[in-house]
């Protein structure tokens, strides 16, 4: 038992004041997403040629590196934030869970980090032969 | 912690009748999921494949876009399953995109009238087959030759 008023009971076991910050970081890299996907839907449209030597000189342009980067980190961030609720929502097991969110992790980092790394190789030392 | 399997369970896809309404929420995770493993890894492998150069840029074409005249019967079989891979991902863009700007609006506090919810939710579905077949039609004309 307990001495203290209900109130106190609870006091300081609060969210601790992130409790909106999944939610609203969900909606910024949702609206991220609509902004970089129709640049590069854009972008898929008006590429001349899909040879090879033409797409590596488009993808070293700065204007396009860039926001390529931009959405390659952003989409996983979405979609670490989306999956962490499907496997939160889907998996019961405790040990399958953690299991699940260390894999999610390990995937979204690992394919953004190989993603970038790959277009910024191409941006800074230009295009192979 | 000890289970007990006994605890009930929250209603789930099973035993609700199937509307606009909720169908959407499931696509909506079912989609998102499709973008994040199949769209992205695709996205990733033509990177690194135009980073490569152009024998991997060949070795990308072969086994996604068209293995040719002379392609091997496994690369025509890796042909028809990135086709089908690529008409699920352009599926599943539209459909996120479409049912996420339905979410950006549900959460201002908009759009939950019945009526209203039902109207969105079907509109959302159908812009996204229109925009499926769209793609599907400027991808077969310009790329495969087919139309």
């Amino acid at each position: 038992m307990d001495s203290r008023t209900n109130i106190g009971c609870v006091r300081g076991l609060g969210s601790a004041k992130h409790g909106g910050e999944h939610w609203l970081k969900q909606r910024l890299t949702a609206i991220g997403n609509i902004l970089l996907t129709t640049w590069f839907a854009a972008s898929l449209l008006l590429i001349p040629s899909f040879d090879q030597a033409a797409l590596a000189q488009w993808l070293a342009q700065p204007l396009v590196a860039v926001p390529m980067i931009l959405m390659i980190a952003n989409i996983f961030a979405h979609a670490r934030l989306g999956l962490q609720v499907l496997i939160e929502d889907y998996v019961h097991d405790d040990g399958l869970k953690f299991a699940a969110m260390t894999l999610l992790n390990f995937y979204v980092i690992a394919s953004a980090v190989f993603g970038i790394f790959v277009v910024a190789k191409l941006a800074f030392t230009g295009a192979p032969a | 912690m000890a289970k007990n399997p006994n605890r009930p369970l929250s209603p789930h896809l099973q035993v609700y009748r199937w509307s606009p309404q909720m169908a959407i929420s499931i696509f909506h995770r079912a989609t998102g999921f499709v973008l994040a493993t199949a769209g992205m890894m695709t996205l990733l492998w033509w990177l690194s494949a135009i980073g490569g150069g152009a024998e991997s840029y060949a070795t990308f074409q072969t086994y996604v876009v068209s293995a040719g005249a002379d392609g091997t019967g496994f690369q025509v079989a890796s042909n028809w399953f990135f086709r089908l891979v690529a008409l699920a991902v352009t599926f599943s863009f539209f459909q996120h995109l479409a049912s996420g700007l339905r979410h950006l609006v549900l959460d201002i506090g908009a759009g939950y009238e019945l009526k209203s919810n039902r109207l969105w939710a079907s509109v959302a579905f159908i812009a996204a087959i229109f925009a499926t077949a769209l793609v599907a039609l400027i991808v077969a004309s310009r790329f495969l030759g087919v139309l």
